[in-house]
């Protein structure tokens, strides 16, 4: 279902602390429930140009949930302030009005399509019998996860979830987005779960007997995912990374956020489709 | 109101919007991203910058060349239900009459615009700074096609005007201006440009003003048609190029921030 030709204007419905991280809410109207994946363009109504006549630009942001609601869908957006346009959303008001853009992008493909894409299968995928689904994400990379994971399991496909955080201070969204599931968890400071990096969990999970049969999928900071896509390559089990890059549009205009397509060319985040090899690729939450 | 070449995907978009798109198209014309006669993958990313007001960007033009663009994409654009302008850019005049030959042969292009912001391959110059070469490439172009031919130009100069004349001597059907500033912009994280290129180019509002200066100027110069642009993005702002000299208003930047920009500010005219 495509998004609806043009901005259009959303109350924000909520805005708390999640973490050191702000988890906000919308209410769409108009737009269709965006799958897991799939990213919007946001702005908020009044003083979005502050001092220095920034932001300017809409911020893309992976949409961590989405739910039906009386008056239309409602979206949750898990949002870590790092520079004029996320400190802005930050600040948003219960009742204040966003400009929003979407749902756009590409949605994560399912684990039984990767193994075909990736050309694994062997016979008939049975993606019930078999290992299933590895979500990896690092820091505010969790946010397309917690769509993903619940979509997964509404389809029966097992999942499991593995989730890294920097420290105390840069994480967030746990007790939000993933409090009805297992997660193993990593942090840098060693302050919850394993002390170190949360490849360092999916390497073990990676030498277990099913992981042949497993898909992973995975967001967050480009060194962890490039551990990410090694520790799968190495283990001959297909990934999907959910990538970011700065965007001014999110739907194919600018050409800004174009990253390596494995072919000597680029490929835009927004609406190129995902390329297969050496890893797929979707876009996420946009910087700044 | 029309788009800037470069800033609206019309075929991408359609995917994104599907049918809606063509049902509410937001321009009265379609102007393409630029064809280079082979195909261009485009820079190395960091292709964009925000700044206060605008941003600099440097996409270096990646198309599918003009084979690719008229076996894959004029088919796609010929469905849009406005005028259709083609964006053209080549090193050198051979390469530009192939250009504009093979674009302007076909029934669903109405005019060809002419990117003169590259070098000369031969010269080693920049064509639209030049008003020489501006006027010698129009001349050469001219004979080849019925259709209107627009100069885009550069405001990198000094005196838009004098290439404006020049244009217009070459044969050329009217100007659109302005293209983006050269610009930069250091990434205070790490002390470099923030755009992979090291420079790029400047739009939004940031350049209104600038935009304005030269459009009264070139306005002020020749006889034919001006397009202009450069950081519309109301009604009001849309009003002070036509006060300045457009007979065309152009929209750029702001469809990256609102998709259906062309055709709220077209409502936001008096």
């Amino acid at each position: 279902m495509t998004a609806p030709f043009g901005r259009r204007l959303c109350e924000v419905s909520e805005n708390r602390a999640s973490g050191g991280y702000r988890l906000f809410s919308l209410i769409d109207a108009e737009g269709p429930e965006p799958l897991p994946g799939q990213f919007y363009m946001l702005a908020t109504e009044r003083h979005w140009d502050q001092a220095d006549g920034r932001p300017f630009l809409p911020r893309a942001l992976s949409v961590a949930e989405a739910a039906p609601a009386a008056n239309g869908v409602r979206l949750d957006f898990l949002i870590e302030g790092i520079g004029p346009g996320t400190d802005r959303l930050c600040e948003l008001e219960p009742g204040e009005n966003v400009w929003l853009n979407g749902p756009l992008g590409n949605s994560f493909t399912t684990p039984r399509e990767l193994h075909q894409i990736f050309n694994l299968a062997d016979g008939e995928f049975d993606a019930v019998r078999v290992a299933g689904a590895i979500l990896v994400g690092g820091g505010i990379g969790i946010v397309p996860l917690a769509l993903l994971r619940r979509t997964f399991a509404a389809q029966n496909i097992p999942t499991r979830v593995l989730l890294g955080f920097r420290d105390e201070a840069h994480s967030g969204g746990l007790d939000d987005l993933f409090a009805c599931c297992e997660v193993r968890l990593a942090t840098e400071d060693g302050h919850r779960g394993h002390e170190g990096y949360v490849t360092d969990l999916l390497a073990v999970m990676l030498e277990g007997d099913d992981a042949g049969s497993a898909a992973v999928y995975s967001c967050g900071p480009p060194p962890m995912l490039d551990a990410v896509a090694a520790l799968c390559y190495e283990a001959k089990v297909p990934c999907e990374l959910a990538m970011e890059s700065p965007m001014a549009c999110g739907y194919g205009a600018c050409f800004g956020c174009a990253v390596p397509d494995g072919n000597g060319g680029y490929a835009r985040l927004c609406v190129d489709p995902p390329h297969p090899h050496p890893v797929s690729t979707h876009p996420s939450s946009s910087a700044a | 109101m029309i788009n800037a070449s470069g800033t609206f995907d019309a075929i991408a978009a359609r995917r994104v919007y599907g049918d809606a798109l063509l049902a509410d198209f937001p321009f009265s014309a379609f102007v393409s991203k630029t064809i280079t006669p082979e195909p261009r993958a485009g820079n190395e990313p960091q292709r964009i910058w925000e700044t206060p007001a605008g941003m600099i960007n440097s996409i270096g033009l990646p198309n599918k060349g003009l084979e690719g663009f008229l076996v894959g994409d004029l088919p796609q654009l010929a469905e849009l239900p406005v005028p259709l302008i083609v964006s053209v850019m080549a090193t050198d005049r051979e390469e530009f009459a192939r250009l504009v030959t093979g674009v302007g042969e076909r029934d669903e292009v109405a005019g060809i615009e002419l990117n003169v912001s590259c070098p000369n391959v031969h010269s080693g110059l920049i064509v639209g700074e030049q008003p020489s070469e501006t006027e010698a490439l129009l001349e050469h172009l001219r004979p080849l096609t019925e259709k209107p031919l627009i100069v885009k130009l550069t405001p990198n100069v000094a005196n838009p005007a004098e290439v404006a004349v020049a244009a217009e001597r070459g044969g050329a059907d009217a100007v659109s201006l302005i293209n983006t500033l050269k610009a930069s912009a250091i990434d205070p994280a790490t002390g470099e440009p923030g755009i992979a290129a090291g420079h790029g180019g400047l739009s939004g509002p940031a350049v209104r003003p600038v935009a304005v200066a030269q459009l009264r100027a070139v306005a002020a110069a020749i006889q034919i048609r001006v397009i202009g642009m450069g950081g519309v993005s109301s009604g009001a702002d849309a009003m002070e190029m036509i006060a300045a000299g457009a007979t065309l208003v152009a929209v750029g930047t702001e469809s990256f921030r609102d998709p259906r920009a062309g055709e709220r500010i077209a409502r936001e005219l008096p």
